[in-house]
């Protein structure tokens, strides 16, 4: 799906030098930064609402380089951001929070987090996202939890390390929200920012604006610099107007009757009236249109090269790629309480506009809708992520921080992720302390920054639950266990936070203990977990025991009285999980230290790749250009196989060894200058040498 | 705190001292989020306060971690002597005698040389017959040449012939130079020393084939099958070396490494793509799991083989006096070893004789006839055919036909089984009841006896040799390897192949148990991860510590 922010770049950390440079003075260390720092302001950005065609590309634009509008009194900033979106905020927040003096430019305050694509936070994967982000201190969570129109638990029968939580949110409350946290947060000052233009494709009607607009956009002043840039596509799909919808004929969707929560902060815990959701499919007659007309997609009709994602396909990708496939499930989701818009998920296309209304219309329950906005494809620039570090600074400018749509992803949570990052590292930056790396295997943020940062991008970046090797360790339940500390570490997590976490922690470490020791025999329950299970149950069996059987939940203990009031459906779900699985976890957890002892070693800066003649070529080249930090990121990286990692590895070694051996010559030729020297050894030619 | 920037002295030590011209800049020192970390806070559910403990050294403790951020990284092109280490083991020229030394002289002894400078070595010790224009000699790969091997004053040393080999297509995929010279060990050492003066280093065991290894020539378990056919002791224990080297063993780990990672790829997919995916074929799940555990079985079968390929098998022959054990053995050795007569109590010593089964070196055992005596050198020779008969794998009990079972008979076995038991061992035992053609049509009746001790009975005829080809095939079934398909399946597993097929059949049950009890869907990807992990670490595609530690003792890397 398309991202909220489209670009979203944090240009954190320069602000401290911008200001010293422009106000004050100039020190000479950070001269070089002085061209790049005309750059920051400029930005670019789809204004959706304009949008009218099926194709478009994303362009920036210069404006005249003054930097005004940051005012003639001299306002020092630590950390600036450039970019309102979900990266942004998230960025705003954490540096701010941190103490840094933050300044966020955005196009339009009101604009601020928008929800330009799906009106919905979380889904597989992505809640584990947006867990990790609350767990650390972050927004997102907190903003989706008091904005949503529904929320579903998916899932929900494949394991607990893939349940997820998804939320339909209300788009303009949801920016409200985060527009009201922001102006509220100390250190946190909001300009708005305007450059903007877009790029038509074929057939839109702005196309004379196309050719005379190509200066010095905040792209082309990146790759002055030497950033790589490459195109993303990505597309969004139409609007209809609720009230043109025939909703009988159709399959609603209703939220669950008990409320999960993204966030761990139980003040936001607040309950709301849902909406529902409404599942249509696609017909025959859908499929027909859709085939008759590819050549007037940008994909098929061949005009747009960009890459899309393969797994957030347009209608036209699935129908052409699923041929036997008779009909595709379309859900209408309300884009707020109080707006008329209707997102038609699932149905996103390139076709033009005027066959959009004819192709809704196919679908049952729209017959005679009325469309508010039309479907379009888009294409952004971006900067490939390897060169950034794993602490998202970018390797080219020490202080310039990338996040959101900039680095190849796509999504609220994803931006939302890199943005707190960024954020912390950013204010850790411009304060002089080290800066925080979340290992793969530590969190989703983790997994994806890693990716980011180490894999040949090719189409958008969604996170998806499949990424990440170990994620039974890395569920939505411990999202607070495992970064929390971190959180509180850095200084995001405050006190009343902290002390309620560790009060959780104790409740669920009790409760695991009593479980232990508490045992029943011959009572109902050992009948009905019996019933439920299918396995004997022994006299006298610990109400762990039981649990650990097969189909056995916390609900049964707590149906026969001998669950824990105390604790809440969360916490019991804690305790159910760490008991009910302990097997699964100790064993990932021991693949886990298996690889890790590994690929945790690092590798030496200044690697000379293609001095490496047992690397394939194409490793030597991949290689080179990543710089991975670790062995593990190196055997990540695309084109990097096995029997190079091999090779590698035996190279590291033998430097290793080498380097060894040269040091204790050395140490032995300085003895031997105070020494008269000896005859050298004859070559024994003696023993019996086998070989192959 | 001192500690914590440490990494930022010596960051800004490195680049005072590399890049004193480019302007300094803050240092960055990361603060990670370590692996013991996370996993303290998984299980920091369990103990009470763990929060105090994790805290402290993460930002500390990983001082051997550092990661700078160096912006000149990318245009910074490298020195020469930084990369020039990548190379050093490449740079020196090994030589060494590679036909065995010690034995009677071949008519042929190889020295071969291989490294970068082989072919300057060579020419510097080599003068071709056929005279050319050039002053230097220019091998063409692959084309002998014959000529004579000189000493540094010019002296010649030998007639020889030059193999010449050159990068990449030999062993090593360095130049190789070999000189065939007389298989004298004289001419062998004398030209060998003539190329270590010319500049060559002395091959250290193993090395050429850690060269073919570290240049990608072979993968990890061909290398380690190279060994294992340099010291084969018998014919099918080669072909199995070979057969590894080949790369059948490695080809079908990877073909079940490809399996598990296609099945982790499709569970996956339905996690996060649920709704595009067609359900999962369980039934077709299981019985791919099942196919694959089967392989990875069959695979272990010939670990067992692998074992008894490398250190062979011992059979005792044991019985009472004149039962004919010694014909027995004559005739499975086709030779009159032990000496045969019609007095009870011929054989006293214990008499050695070698056969080979489906290529399994065995080592017969012909032991005294155990009775009671009171003749003092039989007497030795009893309590010989006892020891032995506690230390073999296989025990051969012999019975006359002619006689029958007898009280004497039921006496020994007592014996026997009492010292086996004394000792705990379960060495298998087949009965074989010989003389047939003495007594022909007493073969029913035996079973009985059987059924409590023996695992099988055979009947043999030792003059005629009828019954020895039973005896052979039972021998083998009994050691567990009548399964191996004749001709088929040659190659072998070696210990450390055979400790991570175990973890992957392991791994593979636990899966097809998980399936059966209905666990959840990514519940399932954990074991199919481990077996995955598990078949890795065999051919070296996923390399843990271990193995690569395990390479560098076995091999003498970096001197």
């Amino acid at each position: 799906m398309a991202a909220a922010t489209l670009l979203a770049l944090n240009l954190a950390g320069l602000g401290r030098h911008l200001c010293k440079t422009l106000f004050s003075t100039p020190s000479s260390s950070h001269a070089f930064l002085k061209p790049h720092l005309l750059t920051f302001p400029k930005q670019f950005r789809c204004p959706l609402s304009s949008a009218s065609t099926s194709s478009r590309r994303f362009c920036t634009r210069s404006s005249p380089p003054d930097l005004d509008y940051i005012g003639a009194a001299d306002e020092k900033y630590d950390v600036i951001v450039v970019g309102g979106g979900h990266a942004g905020c998230e960025a705003a927040l954490a540096a701010a929070r941190l103490g840094a003096k933050t300044l966020l430019l955005t196009l339009n305050i009101d604009r601020i987090a928008w929800q330009p694509c799906n009106p919905a936070v979380g889904g597989p994967a992505k809640s584990q996202l947006v867990h990790e982000v609350d767990a650390l201190g972050g927004e997102i969570g907190k903003i989706a939890d008091r904005c949503y129109l529904q929320k579903r638990v998916l899932n929900v029968s494949r394991g607990p390390a893939v349940h997820a939580l998804r939320a339909q949110t209300d788009k303009r409350e949801y920016a409200m929200q985060m527009k009201k946290v922001v102006e509220s947060t100390p250190n946190l000052s909001i300009r708005e920012a305007m450059v903007t233009d877009i790029l038509v494709g074929k057939n839109d009607n702005v196309e004379g604006r196309a050719g005379e607009s190509a200066s010095h956009g905040l792209t082309e002043n990146l790759q002055r610099f030497g950033f790589e840039t490459d195109r993303l596509k990505t597309g969004t799909p139409a609007r209809v107007d609720i009230r043109t919808v025939d909703f009988s004929v159709l399959e609603p969707q209703h939220g669950d009757e008990e409320v999960g929560w993204f966030s761990f902060d139980p003040d936001v815990h607040i309950e709301r009236e849902q909406m529902c959701c409404y599942l249509t499919r696609t017909t025959r007659r859908t499929h027909q249109i859709i085939r008759d007309n590819l050549h007037e997609t940008p994909t098929y009709g061949g005009w747009v090269e960009a890459k899309g994602p393969r797994y957030c396909p347009s209608i036209e990708d699935k129908i052409v790629r699923f041929q036997d496939k008779e009909s595709h499930q379309i859900f209408l989701e309300p884009e707020g309480r109080h707006v008329p818009e209707l997102y038609v998920q699932g149905f996103s296309t390139g076709l033009p506009e005027r066959l959009q209304l004819p192709l809704l219309r196919t679908l049952p329950g729209l017959e005679n809708c009325s469309m508010l906005r039309p479907a379009y494809a888009v294409e952004y620039d971006f900067l490939p992520a390897y060169q950034c570090a794993r602490s998202l600074m970018t390797k080219k400018i020490e202080g310039l921080f990338f996040s959101g749509q900039i680095n190849g992803t796509t999504g609220y949570e994803e931006a939302a992720a890199q943005g707190i990052i960024s954020g912390i590292n950013a204010a850790r930056h411009s304060d002089g302390k080290s800066l925080v790396i979340l290992e793969r295997e530590s969190s989703y943020v983790g997994t994806l920054i890693d990716d980011l940062v180490t894999k040949d991008l090719r189409e958008p970046y969604r996170m998806l639950t499949s990424r990440s090797e170990h994620r039974l360790l890395l569920r939505s339940d411990n999202a607070d266990s495992r970064l929390t500390p971190l959180g509180r570490e850095v200084g995001l997590i405050d006190e009343r936070r902290w002390k309620l976490y560790q009060e959780k922690q104790a409740r669920i470490s009790e409760e695991k203990k009593r479980l232990k020791s508490v045992r029943v025999s011959g009572e109902d329950l050992a009948a009905d977990v019996m019933k439920v299970s299918g396995q004997p149950v022994r006299d006298s069996s610990t109400l762990e025991s039981l649990l650990k059987k097969p189909h056995i939940q916390y609900g049964i203990l707590d149906k026969h009285g001998f669950g824990n009031s105390n604790l809440s459906r969360m916490e019991k779900e804690c305790v159910e999980i760490d008991i009910k699985y302990e097997g699964f976890i100790l064993r990932q957890q021991s693949q886990l230290q298996q690889m890790v002892s590994q690929q945790h070693r690092p590798l030496p800066a200044d690697l000379n790749y293609y001095a490496m003649t047992t690397l394939s070529i194409e490793a030597r080249e991949k290689l080179s250009k990543v710089r991975p930090q670790t062995i593990g990121q190196a055997s990540r990286v695309g084109g990097v196989s096995p029997a190079d990692m091999t090779a590698l590895l035996i190279v590291l070694e033998t430097n290793r060894r080498t380097a060894q051996e040269q040091k204790r010559c050395q140490m032995l030729n300085a003895i031997r200058t105070d020494v008269p020297e000896e005859v050298p050894e004859a070559v024994s030619c003696t023993e019996t040498v086998s070989s192959g | 705190m001192a500690l914590e920037y440490f990494p930022a002295l010596r960051h800004f030590l490195r680049r005072v001292c590399w890049f004193s011209q480019s302007p300094p800049s803050r240092p960055a020192i990361p603060l990670r989020l370590n692996l013991s970390f996370c996993t303290n806070c998984l299980l920091s559910s369990k103990s009470t306060s763990p929060i105090s403990k994790v805290l402290k050294p993460r930002a500390t403790s990983k001082e051997n971690y550092t990661f700078f951020l160096n912006k000149d990284e990318r245009f910074a092109e490298p020195v020469g002597a930084v990369h020039d280490l990548c190379r050093v083991q490449n740079t020196s020229t090994i030589a060494a005698i590679v036909t065995s030394l010690g034995g009677p002289p071949g008519a042929v002894g190889i020295v071969r040389l291989s490294g970068p400078s082989a072919v300057d070595i060579a020419s510097r010790v080599f003068r071709p017959t056929r005279k050319r224009k050039k002053i230097t000699w220019q091998p063409i790969s692959h084309v002998v040449e014959h000529g004579m091997v000189l000493d540094t004053d010019g002296n010649v040393i030998d007639e020889v012939l030059v193999v010449p080999m050159l990068a990449p297509r030999s062993y090593t995929r360095e130049d190789v130079i070999e000189l065939q010279c007389h298989g004298s060990e004289v001419c062998l050492r004398r030209v060998l020393r003539t190329c270590l003066e010319a500049g060559a280093r002395l091959a250290e065991p193993g090395e050429f084939t850690l060269r073919a290894f570290l240049n990608g020539r072979l993968d990890l378990s061909q290398a380690e099958n190279v060994g294992r056919l340099i010291t084969a002791k018998s014919v099918a224990a080669a072909d199995a070396a070979l057969a590894g080297i080949q790369g059948g063993f490695s080809s079908l780990v990877r073909s079940l490494r490809i399996q598990c990672i296609e099945l982790l790829t499709e569970i996956e997919a339905r996690l996060d793509f649920d709704d595009e995916m067609p359900p999962l074929d369980l039934n077709l799940l299981m019985d791919k799991i099942h196919t694959m555990s089967q392989e990875v079985q069959d695979a272990l079968e010939t670990a067992n083989y692998d074992k008894l390929l490398q250190s062979g098998l011992q059979i005792a022959i044991v019985g009472r006096p004149n039962v004919g054990k010694s014909s027995l053995l004559n005739a499975w050795c086709k030779s009159e070893r032990a000496i045969v007569t019609e007095i009870a109590g011929t054989t006293r010593d214990v008499i050695e004789a070698s056969v080979t089964i489906n290529g399994i070196p065995i080592t017969l055992l012909d032991t005294a006839g155990i009775r009671d005596t009171d003749d003092i050198v039989e007497k030795i020779g009893v309590e010989r055919s006892e020891a032995v008969a506690m230390g073999a794998d296989l025990i051969i009990m012999t019975v006359s036909a002619v006689e029958g079972w007898t009280l004497e008979d039921t006496k020994l076995l007592e014996r026997i089984q009492y010292n086996k038991r004394s000792v705990g061992s379960s060495t298998p035992a087949i009965l074989v009841i010989n003389k047939t053609d003495c007594a022909p049509g007493t073969e029913i009746g035996w079973t009985k006896v059987c059924s409590n001790f023996f695992s099988k009975h055979v009947f043999t005829c030792a003059v005629t040799g009828e019954g020895l080809q039973e005896l052979e095939r039972v021998v083998l079934e009994i050691v567990g390897l009548n399964s191996i398909p004749t001709g088929g399946r040659k190659w072998t597993v070696n210990q450390r192949q055979c400790e991570q097929l175990v973890r992957t059949k392991e791994a593979l049950e636990r899966l097809k148990a998980s399936i059966e009890e209905k666990l959840p869907l990514d519940f399932w990807t954990i074991d199919l991860r481990d077996a995955a992990l598990a078949l890795g670490q065999i051919s070296g595609e996923d390399m843990s510590e271990e193995v690569l530690s395990n390479i560098f003792s076995k091999f003498c890397i970096g001197k």
